[in-house]
């Protein structure tokens, strides 16, 4: 999986839902969805069916509890995937 | 679970009740109806003298029905008096005014319940048959035997 890639497929996924565009313009790994990019915690829910449609992956509620970050979004659906695929 | 049943769970009284019947349910949509009493409050003054039911009350109504109704029947035996309930979001489409006395059915379908989001596909008609509303409308709806921690307070918020 391509990091810079992904960050960019994840930009796309959750733009129509942030509240704060600098922070969006500036995303990095460490960009919070709630904190920084001001995602309301409803429509969070539609960014993560967007991530499970996008790279056709399910994600439990463990999963959606700690995806809180670029980052952490990544490792799921990293994790995901390498799971779907072995 | 009844149609009296699903009611009798309803977090509303009036003057802020808005279902009357609910005719079906299942784990895919609901279908209720709600008659507008000509004495409700705010025919008094929308408008003038021309009495029209406001578009943010058939926004209640479709909410009551179709996303309420429909989340306390999804849940279940779970949905007590500590689930929390909150609408947050809707895009509703009106087509035709609707007058006091009218009776209105509310259809709504699933378009996914997740992770205590529920979002629906709701549409309203009046009883000629004809679309007086349609649209999207999404709630969270928590009970927090099935989410602990930081999904109790995403109810809350």
């Amino acid at each position: 999986m391509n990091k810079e890639q992904t960050i960019e497929e994840l930009k796309n996924i959750v733009k129509p839902y942030i509240q704060n565009q600098e922070a969006f313009d500036g995303l990095t790994e460490d960009t919070d969805f709630i904190n920084d990019l001001k995602i309301n915690s409803a429509n969070l829910v539609d960014v993560i069916l967007d991530i499970e449609e996008k790279y056709d992956i399910v994600i439990d509620n463990e999963a959606m509890e700690r995806m809180i970050n670029v980052k952490a979004a990544m490792e799921i659906i990293e994790n995901k995937l390498s799971e779907k695929n072995s | 679970m009844t149609s009296q049943e699903i009611i009798s769970k309803l977090p509303y009284s009036n003057p802020f009740l808005f279902v009357d019947e609910i005719l079906q349910s299942n784990e895919n949509g609901v279908e209720g109806t709600y008659t507008f009493d000509e004495n409700l409050d705010f025919y008094k003054g929308h408008f003038k003298e021309y009495p029209v039911t406001p578009g943010v009350i058939l926004t209640e109504v479709m909410a009551q029905i179709g996303l309420v109704c429909l989340g306390i029947f999804l849940l279940d035996d779970s949905f007590n008096k500590n689930t929390s309930i909150a609408l947050t979001s809707t895009e509703i489409d009106f087509l035709k005014p609707v007058f006091p006395k009218e009776k209105v059915t509310v259809i709504s379908k699933k378009v996914y319940f997740r992770f205590g989001k529920l979002k629906c596909k709701v549409i309203m008609k009046n009883e000629k048959g004809e679309e007086v509303c349609t649209g999207t409308i999404a709630g969270m709806i928590l009970s927090p035997a099935l989410s602990k921690g930081e999904g109790a307070e995403i109810g809350l918020k």
